[in-house]
């Protein structure tokens, strides 16, 4: 009985068709790399959180051995990729799309290349929390693109995830890393894929690959066999762009749309690249940390395209230079695919986690973009969206910077294949356009919780002054109340008394303005004494 | 922006003047047939019309200020030039096509912002320009060979052309056009008496006119093979079209509108399907909506065939279509990955 590949897939809409270009870098075997003497190894990752860096200028480090350690929630660990001194920590390029330089370990390599592993783990009687902490310890991320550290992943996938999808599509033109991988080490791939349902749980596990890659099916199918797991299924699906991009393969194999601003394991999937499944089972059960990767070189600036397995952190030209790089026809060197990788701005840039492929191409292989003209409304951008936009609308709205109606036409679901641009016959670079749109979206977003967040504040500062206001004012009625209250008491008490008081003081001021007043008259009277009987007898009434 | 840092690094290698150039490329069969049964007034229209419209573009684009020779490159002046040029009868004076083109270029294209911004077809604004200030030069087509004895030759075109009365008389060589006839000269004739009377007309649809159809057909079929246009507009209008002119044929009766394959090869249908209404600047842009844009302007060639006021419709049908794209894409939008059904 031998195990045969599926072909029951859901079609994906729109897509493209580039030229593949994969054949040059498959010709041989996967190469070694030759130990670097010197290696830049970056200690953080761009977005996640800093790293506590463990070594000092001067140390004598082993292969594998930690560098820097990331937080146990969201950080990457990093590690010596091969043995020798660490001979500064400093800022210095690496390839990302940003162009920010990272903090790195510069090591000047001993030549001895000697490992300092961790101990085996045998996983049947490993428990999950242990196999995470493994993983996290060996500094593992998802070598497929994104580079999102795998024990976060899973630690957010446990007991919530019945699907495992595997990604072995790799869609993009010249990029064969994976497919060289299949090749060679199907059958780690499929242990670490063993580890994987292991630690979530899941019930069945997905392969979806290209059928532009027979052999490393074959080799796949032959694993999967010799593995006597019967909750490995491969699914052959048809060779386009970009039915490897996470969200696309997942519909290809299961017809599950995951919602728009949902991640995959809110729907039940997980989905790892063949690299990271290989990379997990390297390190539970040999205590490897991740210090190297297969990267694809290939373009036609260099003499002899190929597979290596490379150190993270060798400086890209010496690779080049391993590939025999014809300098004169070298045009750009771009990381990643032609579709979504990078272009790399010099070549003294070390190899990360993620750099899956460096294409040292010609200017005749990928010409410079030509001139952009006016959008024509063709649809041919339409047509192949794979998740059904409308890509000249959004160019119309991120031109005129209609925020609101870009974000009506769902511009945020885009995922920047670059299907859209590779088609428009205006060569529109119109992915640039959608980031730029996004960007100034989340901020918008941003800026209007903030918004929303001072208003909060300020209602609730009103809120609490009203509420001081009305609870003053009622103690003041209280006390008011209060006084009155006693006041009636105290008037209850002694009210005759009170009131006899305050009349004889009046009668007592009365009394002594009359006095006043008689004297007054008194000494007139007496002047005048002589005059009229009349002017005493007016005097009387003031008396 | 930095172009160099911006994925995708490939390209498909199209351009938009290698698709305006197909297009015009897919006029040749419909182009043919036209001459071969109408004389060579149409080649003499486009010619003078690509001239004209080369110029205008490039006096245009140097008094906005933009890089003429890169705009002219984009092919799509001549393409309005060559579709004006089809429609325009062969009889065109040459003051025609200068006012025809220049409202085309000028007014509806560069004032509405020139390439790709243009809300309305430039080629049909023109045309209808035309035929609503010069009905008498607009409707004087020449007769088709076979229902008359002698197709003016090259010179005469020319004569037509510099505006003077040819050698034999204009009269000599032109006549109501078949659907005109159609519709003017049946007098509650049957369909079939009237087409045993009259030599305008063809096996299906107008003498000659059937033949031109089939030419754009071609053309037209040629364009969806090499993927420059889309299926769904020239579908939907010839189904539009097919699906009235068969509920109204009522079996060829004295109140009948005439066959499906009249309405289908009769006219401009073929040119208007797969030439003019695809016009991607000025129709819908969403796949529902394409199919929408497509029948509105079948529906409404019919319309005003059958009950309007114009022997044919397509350049009204194409811009009330052009009216109503907005509209339409606004309520067509289709479901994106991962939003609700």
């Amino acid at each position: 009985m031998s195990i045969q590949a599926s072909h029951s897939f859901y079609p994906l809409p729109g897509g493209i068709h580039p030229s593949e270009n994969k054949a040059q870098s498959l010709q041989g075997p996967i190469r070694q790399a030759e130990l670097p003497a010197r290696l830049i190894i970056p200690l953080t990752q761009p977005g996640f959180a800093q790293a506590h860096v463990q070594v000092q200028p001067g140390d004598k480090v082993y292969k594998g051995q930690l560098l820097a350690s990331g937080n146990p929630v969201t950080g990457l660990n990093a590690h010596a990729s091969t043995s020798g001194t660490v001979v500064e920590i400093t800022e210095h390029a690496v390839p990302n799309m940003s162009g920010l330089p990272e903090l790195c370990a510069v090591i000047a390599s001993d030549g001895q290349d000697e490992w300092q592993k961790l101990p085996p783990l045998d996983p049947a009687e490993t428990d999950v929390d242990t196999l995470i902490t493994r993983i996290h310890d060996c500094g593992i991320s998802g070598l497929g693109g994104a580079g999102f550290p795998s024990h976060t992943k899973l630690r957010g996938a446990l007991s919530k995830v019945h699907t495992l999808v595997i990604n072995a599509a790799e869609c993009e033109p010249f990029i064969t890393a994976d497919h060289a991988l299949m090749r060679e080490h199907a059958d780690e791939i499929i242990k670490g894929i063993w580890l994987l349902l292991q630690i979530t749980g899941a019930g069945k596990c997905l392969i979806g690959i290209e059928d532009n890659k027979p052999d490393a099916r074959d080799a796949m199918l032959k694993a999967i066999e010799d593995a006597f797991d019967d909750r490995l299924s491969l699914v052959e699906v048809p060779t386009k762009y970009p039915s490897g991009a996470e969200k696309q393969l997942i519909w290809l194999l299961t017809g599950t749309e995951v919602p728009s601003g949902k991640i995959t394991i809110q729907s039940g999937i997980m989905c790892q690249n063949v690299g990271t499944a290989r990379a997990i089972a390297r390190a539970v059960l040999h205590g490897e940390a991740l210090v190297s990767r297969i990267t694809t070189f290939t373009g036609a600036a260099l003499e002899h395209p190929c597979n290596m397995e490379v150190l993270i952190g060798t400086p890209v030209a010496e690779l080049l230079a391993q590939c025999d790089l014809d300098e004169s026809r070298l045009s750009r060197v771009i990381s990643g695919g032609p579709l979504m990788g990078f272009h790399l701005p010099h070549a003294d840039l070390p190899i990360v986690k993620i750099t899956n492929c460096i294409i040292a191409t010609t200017e005749s292989e990928l010409p410079t973009p030509a001139p952009q003209q006016a959008c024509i409304r063709c649809g041919f951008c339409t047509d192949v969206c794979p998740v059904n936009l409308l890509p000249q609308q959004l160019f119309w709205f991120s031109r005129s910077k209609e925020l609101e109606k870009a974000e009506q036409h769902n511009i945020m679901d885009c995922i920047e294949c670059g299907a859209c641009a590779y088609v428009c016959p205006s060569h529109i670079p119109l992915v640039q356009y959608y980031r730029a749109t996004k960007a100034e979206l989340r901020e918008a977003k941003e800026k209007e919780l903030k918004a929303e967040y001072s208003k909060k504040r300020f209602d609730f500062h009103q809120q609490r002054m009203e509420e001081q206001k009305r609870q003053d004012e009622q103690r003041r009625a209280e006390r008011a109340a209060l006084a009155k209250k006693r006041k009636q008491e105290a008037a209850a008490g002694g009210e005759q008394a009170g009131g006899e008081q305050a009349g004889g003081e009046q009668k007592e001021a009365k009394d002594a303005i009359k006095a006043a007043l008689e004297r007054v008259n008194a000494k007139k009277a007496a002047r005048a004494a002589k005059a009229s009987q009349q002017e005493q007898n007016d005097t009387e009434p003031g008396s | 922006m930095s172009m160099l840092n911006s994925s995708p690094h490939g390209h498909q290698g199209h351009s938009t003047g290698q698709v305006m150039q197909q297009v015009m490329l897919a006029c040749v069969p419909g182009l043919t047939a036209l001459t071969w049964f109408f004389g060579w007034g149409t080649v003499i229209n486009i010619i003078w019309l690509a001239l004209l419209a080369l110029g205008i573009e490039a006096l245009i684009l140097h008094l906005r200020g933009r890089p003429i020779a890169f705009y002219l490159r984009d092919y799509s002046a001549l393409v309005t030039a060559v579709l004006l040029g089809l429609a325009l009868p062969p009889t065109a004076p040459w003051w025609l096509g200068l006012i025809g083109i220049t409202f085309a270029i000028g007014i509806a294209k560069h004032l509405y912002g020139g390439m790709g911004y243009n809300p309305f077809n430039p080629a049909m604004v023109g045309y209808v320009v035309l035929l609503i200030s010069f009905p008498l030069q607009m409707t004087r087509w020449v007769l088709p060979v076979g229902a008359t004895d002698a197709l003016p030759g090259f010179g005469e075109s020319l004569v037509m052309f510099f505006g003077a009365e040819p050698f034999a008389g204009i009269d000599a060589y032109t006549g109501a056009t078949a659907l005109d006839s159609f519709r003017q000269q049946r007098g509650g004739m049957l369909v079939s008496e009237f087409w045993s009377v009259t030599d305008v007309m063809g096996r299906w649809s107008g003498l000659g006119w059937e033949w031109v159809n089939t030419g754009f057909l071609l053309g037209g079929l040629y364009l969806l093979y090499k993927k420059i246009i889309g299926w769904r507009i020239p579908v939907g209008m010839l189904a539009a079209i097919a699906i009235l002119s068969a509920v109204f044929y009522d079996g060829g009766s004295s109140a009948s509108g005439g066959s499906p394959l009249m309405h289908l090869f009769g006219g401009a249908t073929m040119l208007g399907a797969f030439f003019i209404a695809t016009d991607p600047v000025t129709a819908s842009t969403t796949p529902k909506g394409r199919l929408i844009y497509g029948a509105m302007i079948g529906i409404i060639v019919y319309v005003i065939r059958i009950w309007g006021n114009y022997a044919d419709g397509v350049a009204f049908a194409v811009l009330l279509g052009n009216f109503s794209a907005p509209l339409i894409d606004a309520y067509t939008q289709p479901r994106t990955y991962g939003h609700r059904k």
